[in-house]
């Protein structure tokens, strides 16, 4: 046993919170940024669960707010249109009582030429502590994590990762399913040019789950099956064993290029309908991480439907935000 | 390793006397037709709470609400506790508006925890009273803070506490020095 031994103020209560760590078997995250789900481990991933687990109470008070990012700078930069992770990221960081400010690609100074570097720095010297950032180029958060002091959370770079929109997925598939070990997890759609199913691979296969993903063979490359996961065109022999199937936004802008079927042919293929599920398991999770196109990826009946947890990804993804901004934040140099 | 230096200050028996003792304090002071609750402060004081409880039933107290508290996102030294900071469950799954709340907590002694409990408290909801209770007080305040209930004291500023519970520390023994 581990006694204290300390004399003086504060440190007596420090050794004590100490011993108790040890008898927990504590994990202590070590990690200043969030640039991917890829190489996390199971006891990181559960780790933010764990948090976000306590912060899901806080967002069920009257009073949704505690002060455990008072005084801290969070920026959301945002190079790329988003609604939903900006405002996500913004509540959450309200909720921990943070300032917020916001920054837009369009109408700013990179389109007067600034480089990123030059951006970044610029707003670092305002006094920022946490940039969260979305961006067109894959790997351009980790660019920005070399060149600032500061913890950058990445919200989606290109087609490259978007590990909070899979930590909701994950945190969301635990919360209804129980665990994610052993599950047998479906991804759909054009799974080659999607970070959202990239981020769900790292974690799913991490945390043990089967994953299969299915899309036209143009939009899902093999090089997939090399990461832990079954690649398959065939939907509805996927859906037979799911317990989960998450289903990727359709991107308009690519529907007219040469590798996209036909709209109709994609949903005949691809869509999920009241139809398709009936021949899968009763209690299958629909999932999506939005924004819907209704009627392609999806069928209203099937997005508004007693299997789809969308709005439940939607309000864990607040929890989720707050639990990483808060263990970031607790790390420095 | 165990220091030769200390010494114990309550045994089990003292532990479970102190308790009591508390528990009838509290109890004489009751308010009439006002709900209560016992709120432990994480880790130690959620022991207390839960055996707080019993005793209080013992004298006759009944419909109490039991809850614990943890003040990891309200302390002032987050900063400095870096990563080993880890937020754990706060069970409070009662309304604590106009409640008569009884904060419970092993160690009072700069007062920071429970200037944190009453922050997280008060975003919770507005009680009729909250009275403080600790098992052992320690001088060597920081905050105009004092508890209204008190089961020992040392007399010693420089005098470190250390308390374990069966619950949470396999023994039941409060030392100090």
């Amino acid at each position: 046993m581990k006694t204290n031994t300390t004399t003086g103020k504060g440190k007596a209560k420090k050794s004590r919170s100490g011993s108790r760590a040890a008898r927990d078997g504590d994990f202590v995250w070590t990690r200043k940024h969030l640039l991917g789900l890829e190489g996390l481990s199971r006891e990181e991933l559960m780790h933010i669960f764990h948090t976000a687990d306590e912060f899901q109470q806080v967002s069920q008070r009257s009073i949704k707010k505690v002060p455990a990012l008072r005084g801290r700078v969070v920026a959301n930069l945002f190079f790329e249109d988003s609604t939903r992770t900006r405002m996500s990221f913004t509540l959450a960081a309200q909720r921990l009582s943070a300032d917020i400010i916001d920054f837009s690609a369009s109408g700013s100074s990179i389109s007067k030429g600034e480089s990123l570097r030059d951006t970044v720095r610029n707003i670092e010297a305002m006094g920022v502590d946490i940039f969260v950032i979305r961006h067109t180029a894959g790997g351009a958060p980790h660019y920005i994590a070399r060149c600032t002091d500061c913890h950058v959370i990445n919200a989606g770079d290109g087609q490259h990762e978007h590990p909070t929109q899979a930590l909701i997925d994950l945190f969301t598939i635990r919360e209804r399913k129980g665990r994610i070990e052993g599950l047998n997890v479906v991804i759909v759609g054009d799974i080659a040019h999607s970070r959202v199913a990239r981020s769900n691979l790292w974690g799913l296969t991490r945390l043990g789950a089967n994953v299969t993903l299915v899309g036209p063979t143009t939009l899902v490359p093999r090089a997939f099956e090399k990461m832990g996961a079954k690649i398959s065109s065939d939907l509805d022999a996927a859906l037979d064993e799911a317990d989960v199937v998450n289903m990727l936004r359709v991107q308009h802008e690519r529907m007219t290029s040469q590798v996209f079927p036909s709209l109709q042919e994609y949903v005949r293929l691809f869509g999920l309908n009241a139809k398709r599920l009936k021949k899968a398991k009763p209690d299958i999770l629909v999932m999506h991480p939005g924004p819907i196109n209704r009627g392609v990826e999806l069928s209203s009946d099937v997005a508004d439907g007693p299997n789809s947890s969308i709005l439940r990804q939607v309000t864990n993804g607040l929890a989720i935000r707050m639990a990483v901004l808060f263990l970031l934040n607790q790390v420095s140099d | 390793m165990e220091p030769l230096s200390t010494t114990i200050l309550l045994d089990a028996k003292g532990i479970t006397g102190t308790i009591k003792r508390l528990a009838e304090e509290i109890y004489s002071h009751l308010p009439e037709g006002i709900p209560l609750a016992v709120i432990g402060i994480r880790n130690r004081g959620e022991v207390l709470a839960a055996r707080l409880v019993d005793e209080l039933h013992k004298l006759g107290a009944e419909n109490i609400d039991v809850g614990s508290l943890d003040i990891t996102l309200y302390r002032d030294d987050l900063a400095e506790l870096g990563p080993q900071a880890r937020v754990r469950k706060t069970e409070i799954n009662f309304d604590i508006n106009g409640q008569y709340i009884i904060l419970i907590d092993d160690v009072l002694h700069t007062g920071r925890s429970v200037r944190a409990s009453l922050d997280a408290l008060v975003d919770l909801g507005r009680p009729n009273a909250i009275r403080l209770a600790v098992l052992v007080d320690r001088p060597g305040r920081e905050l105009p803070i004092q508890a209204d209930f008190i089961g020992v004291s040392v007399p010693r500023e420089d005098t470190p506490v250390t308390v374990q519970l069966i619950e949470s520390d396999g023994i039941d023994e409060v030392r100090v020095g």
